[in-house]
């Protein structure tokens, strides 16, 4: 599995008043089993470019190999792209909408050619990706659980489809530091056993450093910075710059480094971190 | 009557048909034995995790919900005193988690205007507070615009510019960067400073730290209980206890216990970038 | 096709026309619609298209955006047309057929036909050249009489107010849970009409809890601001009558003499 982006451009009410360029030029790769992060600004592209990677917007010009296939083609199959590629939304528990937990996650698969057999298994197994027991929450209605099972289980809508690449537009926001925590190792496991493309947008610095392989930085539609978190978060005054934050470890280092106490390597975690000041204190 | 908000042993319980979700279980209190007096000027940050009771309690205070037992004074009123319900509402006023679900009118000024106008206080004086109160959120210039096409931090920008221009003594944010990306977080904990400068008696339901760090009091609620209440600096430093609670440990609180458990001598108060900095630098410098 | 909805969309100016009171531009626009009606002649609906150009011109809204909101009713007109010239029974004009023209046929096809092309261009008037929020206050005050034989004219004007400031949320939330929906296989646009209606239940459902759940939260922001109901209310911005306005209801009243004297002596 991959992907491949070449110079994709989108603008939003091209000819009329309000026309803007959402995407300029965009170009990146992503290999198979990568965990990429996407970070950037609130109208940096972000949501644009996700909803190209799975076929719902089409760019005005420019292409987009998935596995190979060209998804910008005339009389591409949005079905095959939507199979292969899960998109999650912002708050995706405000799509749910079946009688019981289990129907509602079986939506996917259903859309996708399923039997309801084959469907209502795959709901069983996603319940059981997340964190959820499927006896106990299958046949309740999903309006009767709390706001993080909802969100787990609208994310297990989209898992049962068994994407090869899945997207997370912020699936933490909102949520309380634990169960942000909770779903983030949820989205590690996933990631792990189903050795899939995993692509995290994120306004956390902390989870993008300890989890990505690879980041994508966009700025105005374009995107500016490619990397592994060593090399992206090195840049940590250019990134300031760009009014985005660096991981909780970085910021430290930054600050000491403008106090004059300097240390070369890039600081991300909290282990590096205390790596890095007992060397601090203990050289003196 | 130094204090603004006096709460003695309130318990409140959700009845059976309206619901937190959050509280699975419906026959435990949401609220059980709280103890809280809130003095005026000060700027108290409520901590807790979800349906630890910290929305429950500050919709106590303005009467939003009212007392299973205990009461609630709100400057000496009674929130279930039904004869000054306007007044406890215009003494403390809320802003709430969700920009969007809080504002009124489908032009910025109106908005503002809505509270004062619930008032019933004169065109002219409303139009003078419109104008200071979106002047001191910094949003002057969008006073003709419609709210839809502004971003987060700017609407609750503008729900803060409508409770400011009822003139409260007490503003209670119950969770008021939640949805927002870091820059909206940013704008809005800067106006909440503002405020609390200029003499407002700010009431911050958070689970983020750094916003609680501002604050000069700090309150942790569990299951319906406050477990600790302190500075900022006496509270984030018990990282046992938040840990037992789920909540988040500063990263600094964290690291610095890491450093003290390999010898470093790290003060107990270190609880900021800027004390762990400082005291780096303090021992780097004395060698 | 939604952008060619002129009915509600408001065009912003500082026209003449935009500058008159609400409750002015409201009365004329019902007074002309029972005109229309009562207009049975030739002459009379020469008058009143007379008068609506001159208005169209004052209020500066350029004329394809008037005539846009035409499109969508355009396959109604046709078919009231269409349906008034055959079964109306008098002299016969011409036979085709089993299908019959008769004259008074023709006359109520036609004038049924303007009289609708009057309705819709008048009644965009008001709301292209009048701001939602001064419609509702407009509403509000003109119903305010009313409160006397129970019309609850200030809740009716705050669930209008409320409704129009939502729609765009609303549209908004719609477009997210139609994505979201999409992306998880679901398909709005092949099929019959029976199997499109279906579909609808991902996005309808999502969005009614939606609205509940804004609705819920409106209310406590209300009641927190000390909202209380229209009781000992005041409002910021108040409507004021002015010259321009008496002169208009004086233009209004004579027109409706105008027709009226049409009606009986033509």
């Amino acid at each position: 599995m991959s992907i491949s982006a070449q110079k994709i451009n989108h603008i939003y009410s091209k000819g009329l008043a309000d026309q803007t360029v959402a995407l300029n030029d965009v170009s990146f790769d992503i290999n198979d089993g990568e965990f990429v992060g996407i970070i950037g600004h609130t109208g940096s592209g972000k949501s644009t470019l996700l909803q190209h990677l799975n076929g719902l917007l089409k760019p005005d010009s420019g292409r987009i190999f998935i596995n190979g296939r060209d998804i910008t083609e005339k009389g591409v199959d949005m079905m095959e792209v939507r199979r292969s590629t899960g998109l999650v939304f912002q708050y995706p528990e405000y799509q749910l909408f079946e009688e019981t937990v289990e129907k509602d996650i079986a939506f996917g698969p259903l859309n996708l050619g399923l039997s309801q057999e084959e469907a209502k298994d795959r709901a069983a197994e996603a319940l059981a990706m997340v964190g959820l027991e499927p006896c106990e929450v299958a046949q309740k209605s999903p309006f009767d659980l709390s706001g993080g099972e909802k969100r787990r289980i609208a994310i297990a809508g989209v898992i049962a489809m068994k994407p090869r690449v899945l997207i997370l537009d912020e699936p933490t926001a909102g949520l309380d530091p634990k169960a942000h925590k909770e779903i983030l190792d949820m989205i590690e496991d996933i990631h792990k056993n189903e050795k899939n493309i995993t692509i995290l947008v994120s306004h956390k610095m902390d989870d993008i450093a300890r989890l990505c392989d690879k980041i994508l930085v966009m700025e105005k539609g374009t995107v500016v910075m490619t990397g592994t978190p060593q090399e992206i978060f090195s840049k940590g005054e250019e990134l300031q710059a760009m009014g985005l934050d660096l991981p909780e470890a970085a910021q430290l280092i930054l600050e000491l480094k403008k106090r004059g106490i300097e240390k070369d390597e890039t600081v991300l975690t909290m282990e590096q971190a205390e790596r890095t000041l007992l060397e601090v204190l203990d050289k003196c | 009557m130094n204090s603004i908000v006096e709460i003695n042993n309130l318990i409140f319980s959700y009845s059976r048909e309206s619901g937190d979700e959050t509280t699975g279980c419906i026959f435990q209190n949401a609220i059980d034995g709280v103890d809280l007096t809130i003095k005026k000027g000060s700027f108290t940050a409520i901590i807790g995790r979800n349906g630890s009771g910290k929305s429950t309690l500050a919709k106590n205070i303005n009467a939003l919900l009212l007392p299973s037992s205990g009461v609630v004074y709100v400057n000496g009123y009674d929130t279930r005193d039904q004869d000054h319900l306007w007044d406890i509402r215009q003494t403390a006023g809320m802003v709430f988690q969700n920009p969007d679900n809080q504002i009124v009118s489908s032009i910025v000024e109106e908005d503002v205007a809505f509270g004062p106008e619930n008032l019933g206080i004169s065109p002219s004086e409303i139009r003078k507070r419109v104008e200071d109160s979106l002047g001191a959120v910094n949003m002057g210039d969008y006073r003709k615009k419609p709210p839809h096409l502004l971003s987060g931090g700017q609407k609750q920008r503008i729900a803060i510019a409508g409770v400011v221009a009822m003139k409260p003594q007490c503003i209670i944010f119950d969770e008021p960067t939640a949805m927002l990306d870091p820059k909206g977080r940013g704008e809005v904990m800067e106006i909440i400073r503002e405020l609390n400068r200029e003499g407002i008696t700010v009431v911050l339901i958070t689970h983020f730290m750094e916003e609680a760090a501002l604050a000069d009091r700090v309150i942790i609620m569990d299951e319906g209980k406050i477990k600790l209440d302190g500075s900022p600096s006496s509270v984030f430093a018990k990282r046992d206890e938040l840990k037992s609670m789920s909540l988040d440990v500063p990263f600094i609180v964290e690291l610095a216990h890491r450093l003290r458990q390999k010898g470093v001598d790290i003060p107990e108060n270190t609880v900021s970038r800027k004390d762990l900095v400082e005291y780096i630098c303090r021992s780097v410098h004395r060698k | 096709m939604l952008r060619d909805i002129t009915l509600g969309q408001y065009y912003s100016g500082e026209s003449w026309i935009h500058r008159l009171d609400p409750r002015v531009k409201i009365i004329a626009t019902l007074l002309f619609i029972v005109e229309i009606f009562i207009i049975n002649s030739f002459e009379g609906f020469a008058t009143a298209f007379g008068a609506l150009i001159i208005v169209i011109a004052a209020s500066k809204v350029p004329l394809r955006f008037i005539m846009r909101g035409l499109k969508p009713i355009f396959l109604i007109i046709l078919f009231t047309f269409i349906v008034n010239l055959f079964i109306v029974d008098g002299e016969i004009l011409v036979k085709i057929w089993i299908f019959t023209i008769t004259k008074e046929g023709l006359y109520r096809a036609v004038f049924m036909a303007v009289r609708l092309i009057l309705l819709i261009i008048g009644s965009s008037l008001l709301t292209l050249c009048t701001k939602p929020m001064s419609l509702t206050d407009g509403l509000e005050s003109l119903m305010k009489p009313f409160k006397i034989i129970g019309v609850p004219a200030h809740e009716l004007a705050m669930m209008m107010t409320i409704a129009l400031r939502f729609i765009p949320t609303l549209i908004e939330e719609t477009d997210k849970i139609m994505k979201a929906q999409q992306a998880r296989g679901a398909d709005f646009e092949t099929g019959n009409i029976f199997r499109r209606a279906k579909h609808l239940i991902p996005i309808l459902v999502p969005l009614f809890i939606s609205a509940f759940r804004i609705a819920q939260d409106m209310a406590m922001a209300m009641e927190a601001r000390c909202y209380h109901g229209g009781d000992n209310r005041t409002k910021m911005n108040g409507m004021k009558f002015a010259k321009r306005d008496a002169f208009a209801a004086l233009l209004m009243l004579l027109f409706l003499a105008v027709i009226i004297l049409g009606r009986v002596f033509l």
